[in-house]
């Protein structure tokens, strides 16, 4: 293993390298040592990219190991000059990598050979072959006279966000479920790029996903500042960590409140809805929008969180608590809603490990899995925050989970405020930057976990300090597969509760 | 005066909806739309024009009319105190229970006609679920039947006599597995949800998913008629004949009102079943209807 490790570079979260300085494996040696490192339980693949480069296609691998809370950055290099380009698949050992090396197959046509499941991830056919159509999408087909297919969507019922569902059915029960997304592909990363003002880059990560606002703005802005060598002050770190934990608060109401809409518990929904109002409408107070945007910025904040602020949030939290327990005790004790999600959509632990979930898909069945726990950023690093673990993966688990990590969200909130380091100081959150001088040759690695859970970006500057490549992963691209799983020899009519308990972000992985 | 209760009926089912409207409504501490929004929706829709699907033939265009009427029909066997129903015959109680049987068939095979697969699992779901539920309602009025020595409607409620214990039971029971039959048969909780927008879980809304304009008005104003169908039964088994027309005017409103916000109660405070228990759910409901039955025998002395 210490060999290994040699072979790799290890950062921090949030820490900028010059590129020269991660090691360029041969393939052999590149697939034999990631699959070395995978081994341990503790360490998994946070991103896994490529992107040419003077002719030459790079592939950077992140595997972050909980145990040192550190990251290892592994290389290998391809030339892409014509002819069929084949690698052999880390998939065929570690399934949770599928999703990647399909995302590298798709943007430049390398086949890994022995990938069991090589299929497009936002286009609907191969996109250097025009003929095809969305209805040449390769889906699992299972031949029978009994067995029928029901298709759903990419029209959302509830008109949300479009994704296409094809159930592969049994009269009622569901053998397998097949999900097809990128029907909103719009070019986040290349406009992120093509966009040459901060501030337009910014505006472009906020709308990453519109209920992840901070979530991937912390990831973006601690990119940049890792790569421009900005270190923030410990208030401006709880600040974030605040709007971080806020924007988790809010959504898990409004989860809940969606979930007792789909099983008509009509009460739930409305006491739960209104309960969000309040929290979201206090980010609007802060910043000046409910989904925090413009919140986040790069090296500071705009919006300081004043005395003022400090103590309507304390009365908001203390107001809120017993409102939310109030009506979670009745919402969590009822017979006919706990009937209705127990046992339902179960995800095991052994499954979710294979799949590689992250975040609140991995806590609920056992998989600690928590940025903020093992590669602790901003506050995260002072408080320490104790993830909130489930065994049993069911959609009751999600339901209850969201419940726990509202009460674990709003003690921290407090731990925070209440340390007197942060906020009687004087001195306020710095101005943003408004022009960075990037370090060239460098490469980035920031994660957030958002309330979905673990979010990454990386970014890579060349020689000019202009950058050249930006990756971003949301969780929702590992925990769609965890959806899939969870439908197995399930009612077909248990679907709708099944993807609001996760509540995936369709525009977080068409991108 | 045989026409009283079947205007009476029709007024009720009138503003059913609007009530449980607003019960619902008022329970999630909302203001809720007025009584007469169901009414305004319909009226809305018996103005527009009907679209319909190249794929339907004629079943799919004549499915809600006749379902329609095969509702109103029924109504007029709803007999209103000492009167009898405009229709009343020896075993009308058969011919009423199989006049709504073909409304819902030709629903269901004008949602086959579709040839939606969502529609094919709603009628699919609806067709399970009525076949269930009929069983309960035959064991609750053949009950009534053997005890009473008649197989009217109108003969059956006359001739109950509130005269011991067990008879206050069937009563009770009676009154409940009506207003479950009620839930059942126009598709609310726990069975189903009128209000949910996702298609993979419903019953009754998804066969109807095709249905527009004046088509979708008659199967909403249908609806309305089938509560106030249920609400006149339950009506029927409350109210003794001996009392004033004026009094029996008064309780049949009444009973109808509180039948709707009975409704808005039971929907405001639990949630809808596994589909999967539905089954279980309405078996539950047929052994209550059991029940019954052997309370009648033990009246009736005929165990022995």
């Amino acid at each position: 293993m210490t060999k290994d490790i040699e072979n790799t570079l290890e950062i921090k979260n949030g820490q900028a390298v010059n590129l020269s300085e991660i090691p360029v494996l041969e393939y052999q040696e590149f697939h034999a040592l990631v699959l070395d490192l995978l081994q341990a339980e503790d360490v998994h693949c946070v991103n896994y990219y490529a992107f040419p480069h003077n002719d030459i296609l790079r592939f950077i691998c992140c595997l972050a190991d909980d145990r040192t809370q550190g990251i290892y950055l592994l290389s290998h290099i391809m030339a892409t000059g014509g002819g069929l380009l084949k690698l052999e698949s880390l998939t065929k050992y570690i399934d949770a990598l599928h999703i990647y090396e399909r995302e590298i197959w798709e943007n430049f046509g390398i086949e890994f050979e022995g990938h069991p499941w090589l299929k497009p991830v936002r286009f609907p056919h191969d996109r250097y072959n025009g003929d095809l159509k969305v209805n040449d999408y390769p889906f699992y087909k299972v031949e029978s006279e009994e067995l029928h297919e029901v298709g759903v969507g990419p029209i959302h019922a509830g008109v949300i966000e479009p994704g296409h569902f094809r159930f592969t059915c049994n009269g009622e029960m569901v053998l397998h479920l097949e999900i097809q997304l990128g029907w909103q592909h719009r070019g986040v990363e290349r406009l992120l790029l093509e966009k040459p003002k901060l501030l337009q880059r910014t505006i472009l990560a906020e709308s990453i996903a519109g209920d992840t606002t901070i979530g991937h703005t912390l990831a973006f802005a601690r990119v940049m500042e890792g790569l421009s060598g900005i270190s923030v002050n410990s208030r401006l770190d709880a600040e974030r960590a605040i709007a971080l934990e806020l924007e988790r608060i809010a959504i898990h109401t409004g989860d809940i409140s969606a979930l007792c809409t789909d099983v008509a518990y009509q009460l739930g929904t409305a006491v739960f809805g209104a309960l969000r109002t309040p929290l979201i409408n206090y980010t609007q107070d802060w910043c000046g929008n409910r989904f925090g945007k413009g919140l986040i910025r790069t090296g500071g904040s705009h919006y300081s969180l004043t005395d003022e602020l400090i103590q309507r949030l304390r009365n908001l939290l203390d107001d809120f608590e017993w409102r939310f327990k109030e009506m979670a005790d009745k919402a969590y004790s009822l017979v006919s809603v706990e009937n209705r999600f127990d046992e339902i959509g179960t995800v095991t632990n052994r499954q979710a490990k294979l799949i590689g979930t992250v975040g609140m898909a991995a806590r609920m069945s056992g998989v600690k899995r928590d940025i903020r726990h093992s590669h602790p950023f901003a506050s995260f690093s002072d408080i320490p925050y104790v993830p909130v673990m489930l065994e049993k993966g069911d959609v009751y688990a999600r339901y209850y989970l969201r419940r726990l990590e509202i009460e674990e969200s709003i003690n921290y909130i407090r731990k925070v405020l209440d340390n007197k380091r942060y906020f009687l100081s004087e001195a306020t959150s710095p101005v943003p930057e408004t022009n960075l001088n990037l370090s060239p040759v460098s490469i980035s690695v920031s994660m957030v976990e958002g309330w979905r859970g673990e979010i990454c970006h990386c970014a890579v500057t060349d020689e000019q300090g202009k950058i050249i490549h930006y990756k971003v992963k949301d969780p929702s691209m590992h925990n769609w597969k965890a959806l899939e799983l969870s439908l197995r020899d399930l009612e077909i009519s248990d679907f709708p509760i099944n993807n609001k308990s996760y509540n995936l972000s369709y525009c977080g992985y068409d991108l | 005066m045989n026409v009283l209760g079947f205007v009476l009926a029709i007024i009720s089912s009138l503003l059913i909806p609007g009530i449980i409207t607003i019960t619902k409504a008022k329970m999630s501490g909302k203001k809720g739309p007025g009584v007469f929004q169901p009414l305004f929706d319909i009226a809305r829709l018996i103005r527009k024009g009907n679209v319909y699907s190249t794929t339907t033939s004629v079943i799919f265009q004549i499915g809600p009319i006749i379902y329609f009427a095969s509702v109103v029909v029924a109504l007029l066997f709803v007999p209103f105190g000492q009167y009898k129903g405009l229709l009343s015959f020896d075993a009308d109680f058969v011919f009423f229970a199989y006049l709504l049987g073909i409304g819902k068939f030709m629903m269901i095979i004008s949602a086959m006609d579709t040839g939606s697969g969502f529609e094919g699992m709603g009628a699919n779901r609806e067709a399970l679920y009525s076949m269930l539920v009929e069983p309960i309602f035959f064991i609750l009025m053949g009950s009534l039947a053997l005890l009473t020595h008649y197989s009217s409607f109108y003969d059956l409620f006359v001739h109950i006599h509130y005269d011991s214990y067990l008879t206050y039971l069937i009563a009770a029971l009676g009154v409940y597995l009506l207003l479950q039959i009620a839930m059942v048969e126009n598709s609310r909780l726990p069975i189903d949800d009128p209000k949910t927008h996702l298609e993979l879980t419903m019953i009754h809304e998804v066969m109807v998913l095709d249905n527009s304009g004046f088509d979708m008005g008659l199967i909403n104003l249908a609806t309305g008629l089938k509560f106030a169908l249920y609400g006149g039964l339950i009506a029927n088994f409350i109210f003794p004949v001996e009392w004033s027309l004026y009094a029996q005017i008064v309780v049949f409103i009444m009973v109808n009102l509180l039948f709707a916000v009975a409704v808005g109660l039971m929907e405001s405070f639990r949630a809808r079943n596994k589909l999967a228990k539905n089954p279980k759910w309405i078996l539950m409901l047929s052994s209550i209807s059991l029940i019954v039955f052997l309370c009648v025998i033990e009246i009736t002395q005929k165990l022995l």
